[in-house]
């Protein structure tokens, strides 16, 4: 019991250090440590609440192929977006233009 | 009602069981952890097309709102935990014990998410309805940010929903002593799916409530 109250204490301090990270602007990092200490807490939960610490194999390959195929979709549409053929701006093209016509909304 | 003095009959041992039934469970997880993936994966891409958007939109939410209610849902993941090992242990009494605690806790989660709705609402924050709350140039993109948060927030919800009314039904199967020291599979995989609905509102934290924060 004490053993689960120190998980749940880890759990709340991280909590308090992403919301306090929140409000330092730390550029281009910010998204990366929140990201960071979500992963943190989730493995947490996982291993110790949700006992993959003390699982048979089966159970941990379970769980690593839905992590497998979350980053297969990942890698797939980051991968599409990263490498779209953006054609040569023809004349008259100015930014406004560009992102008119980027913008699925307008 | 009294707990099982065999497995079912296609199963060697309650060991056996146990681990069938764990296993189906992350099965069921796994795609459950796609199903949630491929809104996120949208959410992902859109914030990559606007990511100034994603800031303003962010900061619609109540930053203190969202951090209590991570607080309130941890802490149901602690009673669900002491909840699965008061089953391992075959203490009925604490199973019922934890679990209401779980659910109340639940419940105070659902409450907070209710009283935020509400917010947006009386804000005219709602896409679809009356997004006039928000009218900067780039309202459409915000509009956009505010669909998935609405989106991931109430897919969540009916998670925290459904699995409200399963541990339910497992504390009155604990209150009839249904469980025992070796026959409690229900309880931990009612507690797997608990935790992992704890863990999809985890990740749905930072990427809702902490992405403009720091501006």
């Amino acid at each position: 019991m004490r053993f689960y109250a120190g998980i749940f204490g880890a759990l709340l301090v991280l909590t308090a250090l992403t919301t306090g990270v929140a409000e330092i602007d730390l550029g281009a990092l910010n998204s990366p440590v929140a990201m960071l200490i979500a992963a943190a807490k989730a493995t947490l939960v996982a291993l110790f609440f949700m006992h993959l610490r003390w699982s048979g194999y089966r159970m941990r390959f379970a769980a690593a192929a839905g992590l497998l195929w979350l980053s297969l979709m990942f890698a797939f549409v980051l991968g599409d977006m990263a490498t779209r053929n953006i054609p040569a701006q023809p004349a008259g093209w100015n930014e406004a233009a560009a992102s008119a016509a980027r913008s699925p909304l307008k | 009602m009294s707990s099982n003095v065999y497995p079912a009959a296609h199963f060697r041992s309650f060991d056996q069981q146990h681990e069938a039934s764990e296993l189906g469970m992350w099965g069921f997880l796994c795609t459950e952890i796609l199903f949630f993936g491929g809104v996120l994966c949208g959410y992902t891409m859109y914030r990559l097309l606007y990511p100034q958007a994603w800031v303003h939109g962010s900061e619609l939410n109540s930053l203190w709102l969202g951090a209590a209610m991570t607080v309130v849902l941890l802490a149901s993941s602690l009673t669900m935990a002491l909840a699965v090992r008061a089953a391992q242990l075959g203490q009925s009494k604490a199973i019922v014990v934890f679990l209401a605690a779980t659910i109340a806790l639940g419940v105070v989660f659902l409450a907070l998410k209710g009283f935020e709705y509400y917010g947006h609402w009386v804000h005219h924050l709602v896409p679809g309805f009356n997004f006039s709350g928000y009218q900067a140039p780039d309202h459409p993109q915000v509009a956009l940010f505010v669909v998935f948060y609405f989106f991931l927030t109430l897919l969540h919800a009916v998670h925290m929903i459904i699995g409200v009314g399963v541990l339910s039904v497992i504390a009155i199967l604990a209150h009839r002593n249904r469980f025992s020291a070796i026959d409690h599979g229900p309880v931990e995989i009612a507690g797997l799916y608990w935790h992992f609905v704890d863990i999809v509102w985890l990740f749905l934290f930072p990427l809702l409530y902490l992405v403009g924060a720091h501006q």
